[in-house]
């Protein structure tokens, strides 16, 4: 059968609703009864993925597929792009302001964790256009 | 999980079906059909929520009554829960409610905050454990336990595998007694808690994960109170005095037994949304600095349990003044072992491993569940998606999810079938 899609739009303004669509996946993941350990590394990649369009991006979209032996997670987002994507992998490295630290985000282990706990992430970035990351999650 | 006892119930006859516990229940457990609320007793938690909102007292808390006390019994211990402590304006001394409860008709009684205090001792030392996940989720509250196992499959491991207070205490209790009482016969004894709320009956009925509860009666604090005003400060000589420190008391509202920590890496959340909200953020791995969570279904905490009598953040300053009356700590956890992270087994769950029951699978089959989750999708898109709970199901995502299990039709959607009307009208 074809994939299922779900389709997101992140808002990039409000921090507080920020994370509900890595929920909402969560919820659906649950239903479709895939294993916990496999909601989870979903759940976790697309959060900090969002957060990211939030803090860099001024928002953007998540696009889920899920199949029964892989979920892919597409984020894409119309931000500053990374110049550095090799830097921006260092765990702690963080271009966060002062202010966004101060919230508890920033610390510099969105990309990082996005590659722990995924089988793949790809990253298309052009610095002025926008970034599209690509992460698969095995079952 | 077939056999789980609820204590949340509806008495049809006063259900008018409307909406309130609908849109409520945390967990979406309920549905109006054919006129009255139906409680899915695979997802509700026992929370009581949607009997603190119930208008027509239609829905109801299960408790046991004192007059229904089996009379084998021949030695009854009162559980008081510390909430109770904060119920009545007029108390000066514990010791006076205490006393109350014995005229009451127990024999004796065995204050829940006693154990509290040697519950706090028990998590310190098992926060001293290098091995352990962190942050550490309290078990206190069984509706949140309930929670975690249908819907936090991998925070299950985090769940403090100590017993909760009210259980020690049970146990305690009838140990002390057949020390004190070499002629009682075990079966001779029974305890009985005073409850601030129904999740504690499930508890006590059902268990925790493996381990049998020893509680043999859970009345509501509701019922004890009407009888125990009566009674209070008119009591001729007062011999009972408090066994507990106000550490232990504290524990009856939000924030109290994280507090007994000693350590300033916790959090204390209470009402299921925050709750939910802070599960899923632990789940996320958000809160990676904290050692130590505190979770409870209920505003405030005990003191907002729905068989609670008075408004919880009055009970809570009551329950605060009564510091000056309390010393700190009255009771503590004796031990030959000098090991600093060594837990006592008897307070010890019997088996930490609390299983995960997953309610919301579709169905067994994946595929199955990937067909029916896209005509799910297919039928949402064409709902209003105003979640208004007409159709008895509280929001439209959960409606699509009763159709294409077959429960409901698309057709009772009022709103869909009112622009249908209208446009048929319009067409004539």
């Amino acid at each position: 059968m074809a994939a299922l899609t779900f389709h997101y739009d992140v808002d990039g303004q409000d921090f507080s609703s920020a994370g509900e669509a890595s929920v909402a996946v969560k919820k659906k993941l649950r239903q479709l009864g895939f294993p916990s350990d496999v909601i989870r590394r979903c759940s976790i990649a697309m959060y900090e993925g969002e957060i990211n369009m939030v803090i860099h991006a001024n928002g953007g979209t998540a696009d889920v597929l899920v199949e029964p032996e892989k979920i892919t997670i597409i984020l894409e987002d119309h931000g500053p792009g990374i110049p550095d994507v090799e830097l921006a992998m260092k765990e702690g490295y963080s271009t966060s302001t002062e202010a966004i630290r101060t919230m508890g985000f920033g610390a510099g282990m969105g990309l990082p964790n996005m590659k722990r706990y995924t089988e793949s992430l790809e990253i298309e970035t052009e610095v002025g256009v926008g970034t599209k990351l690509t992460m698969v999650v095995k079952v | 999980m077939a056999s789980f006892q609820h204590s949340v119930s509806l008495d049809a006859h006063k259900c008018i079906g409307c909406t309130s516990c609908l849109r409520q229940c945390p967990t979406e457990a309920i549905r109006i059909r054919d006129g009255r609320a139906v409680i899915r007793t695979n997802l509700c938690i026992d929370c009581g929520r949607c009997v603190r909102v119930c208008q027509h007292k239609a829905k109801r808390a299960v408790f046991d009554r004192i007059s229904e006390i089996d009379p084998k019994y021949k030695w009854r211990i009162a559980l008081p829960a510390p909430a109770l402590y904060g119920q009545f304006d007029e108390l000066n001394e514990v010791g006076d409610l205490l006393q109350a409860l014995l005229e009451l008709g127990f024999d004796d009684v065995y204050e829940v905050a006693r154990s509290a205090e040697i519950i706090s001792e028990c998590t310190r030392r098992y926060m001293r454990k290098p091995e352990i996940l962190k942050p550490v989720i309290s078990s206190a509250c069984p509706a949140i336990v309930r929670l975690i196992r249908l819907r936090f499959p991998e925070l299950c491991d985090h769940v403090l595998p100590i017993l909760p207070p009210v259980e020690y205490a049970s146990r305690a209790a009838k140990q002390e007694a057949l020390l004190q009482h070499p002629e009682l016969k075990p079966e001779e004894i029974c305890t009985v808690f005073i409850s601030p709320c129904p999740a504690k009956t499930s508890y006590a009925k059902n268990g925790l994960s493996q381990t049998k509860s020893t509680i043999d009666y859970v009345v509501s604090m509701t019922d004890v109170y009407r009888r125990l005003s009566g009674k209070l400060g008119k009591t001729k000589s007062v011999t009972m005095k408090s066994k507990a420190g106000i550490a232990g008391v504290k524990w009856a509202s939000s924030g109290g037994e994280a507090e007994g920590l000693y350590s300033d890496r916790y959090l204390a959340a209470d009402d299921m949304d925050n709750a939910i909200q802070v599960l899923d953020a632990i789940e996320n791995g958000k809160l990676p600095a904290l050692e130590f969570v505190e979770l409870n279904a209920c505003p405030g905490g005990c003191v907002g349990g729905a068989a609670t009598v008075e408004n919880p953040y009055i009970a809570k300053a009551r329950l605060l003044s009564l510091k000056h009356k309390l010393p700190n700590y009255r009771n503590y956890l004796k031990v030959e072992n000098k090991e600093p992270d060594f837990i006592p087994d008897d307070a010890l769950v019997d088996n930490p491993i609390l299983d995960y029951v997953p309610p919301e699978r579709l169905s067994e089959d994946r595929l199955e569940a990937m067909r029916m989750m896209a005509e799910i999708e297919e039928i949402y898109e064409l709902l209003p998606q105003i979640d208004c709970g007409s159709c008895g199901a509280p929001t439209c995502r959960t409606f699509a999810e009763d159709v294409v299990k077959g429960e409901c039709r698309v057709e009772d959607c009022i709103v869909l079938l009112k622009k249908k009307l209208q446009e048929q009208e319009e067409q004539l």
